[in-house]
């Protein structure tokens, strides 16, 4: 069930579960359009992909999600509020002198959280770390899921991972990277390429449709690492403030 | 057999432990391949690819694997700085990092290969436990410790090093004993055989330690009178802040000794960056007796 709400941008219908507790952590605020460009990929993670629940944040055999762009933390704090990971009333105090939410996430102070992230390009190392972890022990259950920001994608720590990943075929990982279209020099040729050439499997899907984020979510085969592109494409360009196009829509943001 | 001989002797032998995961970036990986053939999942080679190296371990600690992280002391620690600082320190996870190379082993390679600055940089950290042994049998304890603990450690190894081996050094050993009332010389690493010749005939205590993080406060606080010397084979004054707050409610006077800041942009040998530094004996000794004699000075002259 989606229901809009009067924090929606223009055109965009939030995840109903999502819409009280991000609401709650707006408090009022105003929000760039990269908060709610990532909460439809955060939602169909939590709801339908992710093998982790709040009773489950420390069994080694969890899947792990790995939040890279940090600043992305409105939607993940939302997310898990619904999923019961942390408590509602955590919420109302983000960022406060006692508050365990801040602008960036840190894994030691929120229950489910996998990584603390913030400063760019260090999410995907970890991924391949862990990946690698888990595959010494024998765990060939739990997937590693990272986020990244096409952006993000400017770091070149990024680039060491995704081609070591590739080589070995690191068959564990999967990268989702959200294109907002917000590179300041973009990725002529599609995200998607930069994986693929590597020799990941990659599919690009649009980021607001959870039924192709689904598919491509748990469409890894198994042999390779995985990459999925979730294209923030606004919902109609009659609904954009400024009548502006696709790649002007989104700002780069809160960047650190 | 070296330094390095000595660690992937001792590292290939943990990985009998499941936990224990080395991974490299391209150096010294020869050195590992019977050891990757007999374990592919715990001994990881990402390539050329310092900032990988270090993330890998990050993730790996999450996961509860033990990370022994090895390459050239300017690539490990201060190309993937923060790495370092986020994907371990900020994730609450702890790593093995040993570097080889030190401040300046292969000289005639030039400023790229040179890292003075790595334990000063390691020193901005929290919590990290740091080993500059002097010889190659001090190696294998230092490891086994810093493998079997839970936290970060930085086994900080060279080429250079002592004629004998002193196992159990992380607290200050006496090596020399000048009696009451002498300045104490704290030599740290390989740097001690040179700092005792070079105060074999003045009235200097010296005493050694291969581990300056947690520097052993204790110890310096038993053995020094007023007048304190620090020789180490970084960068000169590294260990000053340590030193000065462990003595700060006494009067003393600090000479801090070794790498200078300065790019020399000079090749040559690591003897001859030892004399330029001051840190051949004939160097040592000519800024200890400096010091002892200013001090004499200090004392003898009314302030003006």
């Amino acid at each position: 069930m989606t229901t809009p709400t009067a924090t929606r941008p223009p055109g965009r219908v939030l995840p109903g579960p999502v819409v009280a507790p991000l609401e709650r952590l707006r408090a009022g605020r105003h929000y760039d359009a990269n908060v709610y460009s990532t909460v439809d990929v955060h939602w169909t993670l939590y709801d339908r992909v992710l093998r982790v629940t709040p009773a489950t944040v420390d069994d080694p055999d969890r899947d792990r999600f790995l939040l890279s762009k940090g600043h992305a933390v409105a939607g993940y704090y939302a997310v898990l509020a619904a999923k019961g990971f942390i408590p509602a009333d955590w919420l109302d105090d983000e960022g406060g002198p006692d508050s365990r939410l801040g602008g960036h996430p840190d894994r030691t102070l929120v229950p489910g959280v996998e990584i603390g992230s913030g400063s760019l390009g260090h999410g995907l190392g970890l991924g391949v770390g862990t990946a690698l972890g888990l595959r010494a022990q024998g765990r060939t259950t739990p997937r590693v899921y990272v986020l990244l920001g096409d952006a993000e994608l400017d770091e070149g720590s990024n680039h060491e991972a995704i081609a070591y990943a590739g080589a070995t075929g690191l068959a564990g990982l999967t990268a989702i990277v959200l294109d907002n279209a917000s590179a300041s020099h973009g990725w002529p040729g599609g995200v998607a390429s930069r994986f693929a050439v590597n020799g990941w499997t990659a599919a690009t899907v649009d980021g607001h449709d959870h039924d192709a984020l689904y598919a491509a979510l748990t469409g890894h085969d198994g042999h390779r690492p995985h990459a999925v592109v979730a294209v923030d494409t606004p919902a109609h360009p009659a609904d954009r403030p400024d009548g502006s196009t696709a790649g002007d829509v989104t700002t780069p943001g809160s960047r650190p | 057999m070296t330094m390095r001989d000595a660690f992937v002797a001792s590292a290939t032998r943990f990985l009998d432990d499941p936990r224990t995961t080395i991974v490299l970036a391209d150096i010294s990986a020869d050195a590992f391949t019977e050891a990757g053939r007999r374990y592919p999942d715990r001994v990881v080679n990402v390539g050329i690819r310092e900032q990988l190296m270090i993330g890998v371990a990050g993730g790996l600690a999450l996961t509860g694997q033990r990370p022994i992280v090895h390459s050239y002391a300017p690539f490990l620690v201060e190309r993937a700085y923060e790495q370092i600082k986020l994907d371990l320190d900020h994730q609450g996870v702890g790593a093995v990092l040993v570097s080889i190379g030190a401040s300046y082993d292969r000289a005639e390679a030039g400023r790229t290969h040179l890292a003075p600055a790595d334990v000063a940089l390691i020193d901005t950290l929290d919590g990290w436990t740091v080993h500059v042994p002097g010889h190659p049998d001090e190696v294998p304890d230092l490891l086994r410790d810093a493998v079997c603990g839970r936290h970060s450690t930085y086994l900080r190894l060279s080429m250079r090093g002592n004629a004998r081996a002193y196992p159990q050094a992380g607290g200050l050993q006496v090596v020399r004993d000048a009696g009451p009332g002498a300045a104490l010389l704290v030599a740290v690493g390989p740097v001690r055989d040179d700092a005792l010749a070079a105060v074999a005939d003045l009235p200097v205590t010296v005493a050694y330690t291969h581990r300056p993080r947690p520097f052993d406060v204790t110890g310096l606080r038993t053995l020094a009178g007023g007048e304190v010397i620090v020789v180490e084979p970084y960068l000169a004054g590294t260990s000053t802040r340590v030193v000065a707050e462990a003595l700060a409610d006494r009067p003393h006077r600090l000479l801090s000794l070794g790498v200078g800041r300065a790019e020399l942009r000079r090749y040559g040998t690591a003897g001859d960056h030892d004399r330029w530094h001051g840190l051949d004996p004939a160097g040592l000794r000519r800024a200890v007796v400096d010091f002892l004699t200013s001090g004499d000075r200090t004392r003898g002259e009314p302030a003006r």
